[in-house]
């Protein structure tokens, strides 16, 4: 079977914001964010064992290799799916759903990306990395402002893309949180690529406690929760994980996690619903934001021009 | 932790002394083969179209560039999670007497059975290292199962030094990772006693 793509029509301004942000999934591709890299270096000074030092060199190595050849570091890029937070003037708001599907597109050519998307039911790879809902883009618009921020995620198959969530009740406590993470933690977290980002939504419902995991995942390793609580927990969580001791690789070690970050929002009172997502060390998330004239900065990526 | 270099064709005796936690480094042909080869082999009784006898499959799928004239060029290349093939693997290994098994974390009971009974490893490549293991195979020689798409055709390529390959189970059944699993559960436990005192916050 055949995916057929037409590439559309933008305006002046659309086309230019899809070249920007196909040359911006570039880099994502084979640059880790600031925030990541950073952590990642602390991590390896940690870890003294020849196995695990032997783990953190070839990575160390295969960065450098990455931002030398300009190829994707790890061949799983992903999913491709963005988290825009955009401003009611903007002026591409009604063009962004196309831009981003034709930025895939072309990145996925230029690049190269892997071909990631396979037409469920009907069982065949589009060959174009695009398909029926494939980039995701999960929408905001939380002001009349002229601006867009957009978080660029390369949702990996062997670590975010199999998330969890289910709906606890309110007996169960935010002990059943702390379970039902360190669970996921020592089965599936070993094979996710730790060390891991642990992203971990709290709120209502599988969708919403979902949604903010992923929403966890974009903000920084050493990020904090705005609410004091969800803080103490994300401390605790990252004692907790690190102290099971899954080291680089699920290969035993002394740190597990990058960081363990909490998004929540409010919760029916018959429900605790609870989310996790767990961003591999390999965490392609970028991020970049427009003013009105598509004049862009890349707070993750200093010292990056496109 | 001992390291080894292996070349193929692999013979028993080359990877009878060889223990969970060793380091090998491989040299000769690897066949990348994932979800849809292992089940066509197994379930829809395909034959592979790739010999893989004493020889190694890696459970990925590559990012290739066509140069045309059926021309490859590896671009990145990593491990995929192998538990995913755990389901097919036994019955795998049966019938190709393939005789390292290359992925992502660990594997379970039924590739244990057949590293025993077959002689075979798995082992694991530090996953998300892709551009430097793309510079580890020296050539893609044939490609098979192509309708597959890219990530699960079969790619046939020839290595040079590909590793570090850390060895999960072994040719006595050993598991590493089920190891690791037991401590990591025994841990997991300590630590929820400790947290659970911290978020009460429900009163």
């Amino acid at each position: 079977m055949l995916y057929e793509y037409t590439e559309p029509i933008l305006s002046e301004q659309g086309s230019k914001m899809r070249d920007i942000m196909a040359d911006y999934i570039s880099v994502v591709s084979h640059r880790l964010p600031d925030d990541v890299a950073k952590k990642l270096k602390e991590l390896a000074k940690i870890e003294v064992d020849p196995l695990q030092q032997l783990v953190y060199d070839t990575m160390r190595e295969n960065q450098l290799l990455a931002e030398k050849m300009k190829r994707p570091s790890c061949q799983d890029t992903g999913a491709l799916q963005f988290f825009v937070r955009c401003g009611s003037h903007f002026p591409l708001l009604g063009e962004l759903n196309s831009i981003f599907k034709d930025a895939v597109y072309r990145a996925t050519k230029e690049a190269p990306l892997r071909h990631n998307a396979v037409q469920t039911f009907d069982e065949y790879n589009t060959g174009l990395n695009i398909g029926n809902g494939i980039p995701s883009v999960f929408l905001d618009v939380p002001d009349d402002s002229d601006k867009i921020e957009i978080y660029v995620y390369m949702a990996g198959g062997g670590c975010t893309l199999p998330g969890a969530a289910m709906v606890l009740m309110p007996g169960e406590g935010y002990e059943g949180v702390v379970r039902f993470v360190m669970d996921q933690m020592t089965s599936y977290g070993i094979n996710a690529c730790p060390p891991l980002l642990v992203g971990v939504g709290v709120a209502t419902s599988v969708e919403t406690a979902a949604m903010n995991s992923k929403l966890a995942l974009m903000r920084t390793v050493d990020s904090v929760s705005p609410n004091a609580n969800a803080a103490k927990m994300e401390h605790l969580l990252e004692d907790g994980i690190n102290n099971i001791g899954l080291g680089p690789q699920g290969f035993g070690g002394k740190k597990s996690v990058m960081g363990v970050n909490v998004v929540n929002t409010a919760r029916h009172p018959s429900t605790i619903g609870v989310g996790i997502s767990t961003g591999c060390w390999s965490h392609r998330r970028g991020k970049i934001d427009f003013d009105a004239e598509l004049n862009y900065e890349l707070p993750l990526n200093e010292g990056v021009e496109l | 932790m001992k390291t080894y270099h292996l070349t193929t064709p692999i013979e028993d005796k080359d990877i009878e002394d060889i223990r969970i936690g060793d380091i090998v480094y491989l040299d000769g042909i690897m066949v990348t083969c994932r979800d849809v080869a292992h089940r066509r082999l197994v379930e829809e009784k395909r034959p592979l179209p790739v010999d893989v006898a004493n020889k190694a499959i890696l459970h990925a799928g590559p990012i290739v560039k066509d140069l045309g004239n059926d021309k490859y060029e590896m671009i990145a290349v990593g491990p995929t999670t192998s538990m995913r093939m755990e389901k097919f693997e036994e019955e795998f290994v049966k019938q190709t007497n393939v005789k390292l098994v290359i992925g992502k974390g660990g594997m379970g009971e039924g590739t244990q059975r057949a590293c025993k009974n077959s002689k075979a490893l798995h082992l694991v490549f530090p996953a998300g290292n892709a551009v430097f293991a793309a510079t580890k195979v020296e050539e893609i020689i044939d490609a098979q199962w192509k309708d597959l798409g890219m990530p699960e055709t079969l790619w046939v390529c020839k290595v040079h030094d590909f590793g570090p390959l850390i060895v999960s189970i072994d040719t006595k059944g050993d598991n590493l990772f089920e190891k690791n699993k037991i401590e990591f559960n025994k841990r997991k436990e300590e630590e929820i006693i400790k947290i659970n005192k911290e978020v009460r916050f429900i009163k």
